[in-house]
């Protein structure tokens, strides 16, 4: 199966961190690799809330909000949508585009006025993160080999999709999972993070054809797998604050100029305890809210979200609240937010999960309150809305989760599933001899032919 | 076509060292035996094992690496920092000429293999109690550079990065293994300052071609004259100064070498 040789190769590069597995036979590890081949839902939301946009195993749902209408997407450009779990989403910060990419390892390129395909790029490999440059004129996509490809983007002249535009590298993380991709505000960088702790910003070139080969700076201070990036608007720096999430718990704030690790919040302190074992408090998922300076950050195991302030003059990040998701089992696995709307968006939801009947299954909830309707006004408590409230409405909820209710039972366990998935993938595992001996024979390094 | 080591067995070296006699050091100059530390040449650079790594180059302990020059584990930003590194420093042959032609200059190896790490530590020790004052700028560490150059050093920080003979991972799947590639060149780059050297030999004919294919491609690389090669006294000890250079001139074979500075890059 392409997924197991894949992690197998992935997994050479391990280290003693502590964890020791104890030797598994080997029906286990088919297991685990099953439990990895999980994808969690994920959300985006357009710049200016015209539309928004979940991604729930192969499948692409997107919720027109200007007319109220679920969008039929089109795609001639041959592939038939994607035929394998989607791993990353985003809209570009124009608004025009939107790009989807996964483990069919293509990666699609649409246009957000019709919602067709204007491009499709076959990768080498699974795809782990993608990235759209401000000015649209390229996109960038991460494998799990720690390559950063770009290619790119069509003329918008309405003519024919292209199917199989050649990507070329644009930068390398040495043999690393790159979790994630992200455009500083002033397109003057692009940010890659990797599950060997490390943060890298490179100078963005004018040619990205011919590489960026200009490293700006390391962003090091991460103790373990950094698993996502954002980034603060700030009118005093251009190029942002970028904020970051890892496995060690934190939610880490950097100068990306100096590579300067400006504040630590050790969000893993702040959760109710849980449970047993430690990897609970991983930061899944931060986003940024526009127009203040607010940060929502989603950790496995907190059925809700915490809120971190971060304050701009002394560059300190504090935790403002936790907002809890009361009556329903909800663990984000995705947020998102647009740049006008106020509004923080929140999917929970996994496909091919064991334990399950249902094949996949999402749920949206979102957080109003964070714009304030009038200067005089007092700071608005952040609150969950109602199914009723939600803009778009039932209408919405049904195309996004694909149902109006869904059993909440069903979602313990997809959260579970999700929180084994991403350990599996990023956190290294210790074999014994026979068990890497076993791994290697079966590896396949063949590359593919195109 | 290069060079094919033996097969050596590992010294089991906790029951070397808890003897009294110690065998693994010659007692006469204080020297590891080499014999006592030989390894594989070939590692796999894919997988880390069991080494600490530094979260980022300020926290690098260098009051452990030269005790006697910086003494404070805490140190002011004032102080002198590595400026040259040996990647893949093997048993030490570089480092230890090196350090006497710059006293100066704090100078570090980097070594993938456990037991050739704790020869060049031993060689480095002894030599310190044999000459006193000397050879208290150079030290190593295992590590695997290929994943960790850039918690070690700082943006800019480095003079001069050394890869003498690195392993040629002949066959085309393993070419990504290898330690001058394209992608890598981006974060040598990233430690080198402005004007730091890139020295890299090897008698492997395609592994040379190569090594200076990536560094002619790479716009923060160009190339150095005849005339700035003829002047440089490090650029001799390339073939000379090491263990493989030796063998490599005893047996009358090539060697092939790429030297190369950074730039600025013009855009």
């Amino acid at each position: 199966m392409e997924g197991t040789k894949m992690d197998a190769r992935v997994d050479e590069c391990e280290r003693d961190d502590g964890n020791t597995q104890e030797d598994a036979p080997m029906e286990e590890s088919e297991q685990n690799n099953k439990d990895m081949e999980v994808a969690p839902a994920l959300v985006s939301v357009h710049p200016t809330q015209s539309s928004v946009a979940v991604a729930l195993g192969s499948d692409l749902r997107v919720f027109n909000l200007l007319d109220n209408s679920a969008v039929s997407l089109m795609d001639e450009s041959g592939g038939a949508y994607h035929n394998d779990s989607i791993r990353c989403i985003k809209y570009g910060t124009n608004g025009k585009l939107f790009v989807s990419a996964g483990d069919d390892k293509l990666v699609k390129v649409w246009s957000t006025d019709c919602w067709r395909c204007i491009s499709t790029v076959v990768s080498e490999k699974r795809v782990s993160a993608v990235a759209i440059s401000n000015d649209g004129l390229h996109v960038c996509f991460a494998d799990k080999f720690g390559v950063v490809w770009v290619v790119d983007l069509p003329g918008f002249d309405g003519t024919k999709a292209s199917l199989n535009q050649k990507a070329v590298p644009l930068l390398a993380h040495y043999c690393s999972i790159i979790t994630s991709l992200e455009f500083s505000p002033d397109g003057r960088f692009i940010v890659s993070a990797d599950r060997d702790f490390k943060i890298r910003v490179t100078v963005f070139p004018k040619k990205p054809l011919d590489g960026a080969h200009e490293i700006q700076s390391f962003c090091l201070g991460h103790t373990e797998f950094v698993s996502c990036l954002a980034f603060i608007c700030t009118p005093d720096s251009p190029q942002g604050i970028l904020v970051s999430g890892g496995g060690d718990s934190t939610v880490r704030m950097w100068d990306i100029i100096s590579g300067s690790l400006l504040d630590t919040c050790e969000v893993g302190t702040k959760v109710e305890p849980n449970a047993t074992e430690g990897n609970c408090s991983t930061v899944t998922n931060i986003c940024t809210i526009p127009e203040c300076t607010l940060i929502a950050v989603a950790i496995q195991s907190l059925r809700g979200i915490m809120l971190l302030t971060c304050d701009l003059s002394s560059r300190t990040l504090s935790v403002s609240k936790v907002v809890s998701i009361d009556g329903e089992n909800f663990v984000p696995t995705s947020l998102g937010s647009s740049i006008s709307g106020g509004l923080l968006w929140m999917v929970t939801g996994a496909s091919k999960f064991r334990g399950s009947d249902v094949s996949s299954l999402s749920r949206v909830k979102v957080i109003s309150g964070f714009k304030k309707s009038n200067p005089n006004a007092s700071e608005q408590e952040p609150t969950v809305l109602a199914d009723s409230e939600i803009p778009g409405g039932a209408k919405l909820l049904e195309k996004l989760q694909g149902s109006i209710s869904i059993d909440e039972k069903v979602f313990l366990a997809a959260a579970d599933a999700v929180k084994t998935a991403m350990c599996n993938l990023l956190i290294k595992k210790q074999y014994s001899d026979e068990k890497r001996e076993f791994r290697k024979r079966t590896r396949n390094d063949k590359k593919s032919k195109q | 076509m290069g060079m094919f080591w033996k097969l050596n067995k590992l010294v089991p070296e906790n029951n070397m060292l808890q003897n009294k006699a110690n065998p693994t050091i010659n007692k006469s100059t204080g020297l590891p035996r080499k014999r006592f530390y030989r390894a594989r040449a070939h590692s796999n650079p894919l997988s880390d094992s069991h080494f600490p790594v530094p979260i980022s180059p300020s926290h690098v302990d260098y009051s452990l690496h030269y005790p006697q020059l910086l003494p404070l584990a805490n140190r002011t930003d004032t102080f002198n920092k590595i400026e040259f590194a040996d990647i893949g420093c093997g048993f030490g042959g570089l480092l230890i000429s090196l350090a006497t032609l710059f006293p100066e200059t704090l100078m570090i190896g980097m070594e993938l293999r456990d037991k050739v790490t704790e020869y060049v530590k031993e060689r480095i020790l002894g030599l310190r109690v044999a000459s006193p004052g000397q050879y208290q700028n150079a030290s190593v560490v295992r590590t695997n550079s290929m994943k960790y150059i850039p918690n070690y050093f700082e943006k800019g920080q480095l003079s001069k990065m050394f890869f003498l003979f690195p392993d040629p991972h002949f066959k085309e799947k393993n070419h990504r293994r290898r330690v001058i590639s394209p992608h890598l060149l981006d974060e040598y780059a990233y430690v080198l300052q402005v004007g730091g050297i890139i020295y890299t030999i090897t008698d492997v004919e395609e592994l040379g071609a190569w090594m200076k294919s990536c560094l002619q491609s790479h716009p923060m690389f160009e190339p150095l004259s005849e005339m700035e090669l003829e002047a440089d006294p490090v650029v001799k000890l390339l073939s000379s100064a090491t263990e493989e250079g030796q063998k490599v001139a005893r047996n009358g074979g090539q060697t092939f070498q790429a030297v190369f500075r950074r730039i600025t890059p013009s855009s």
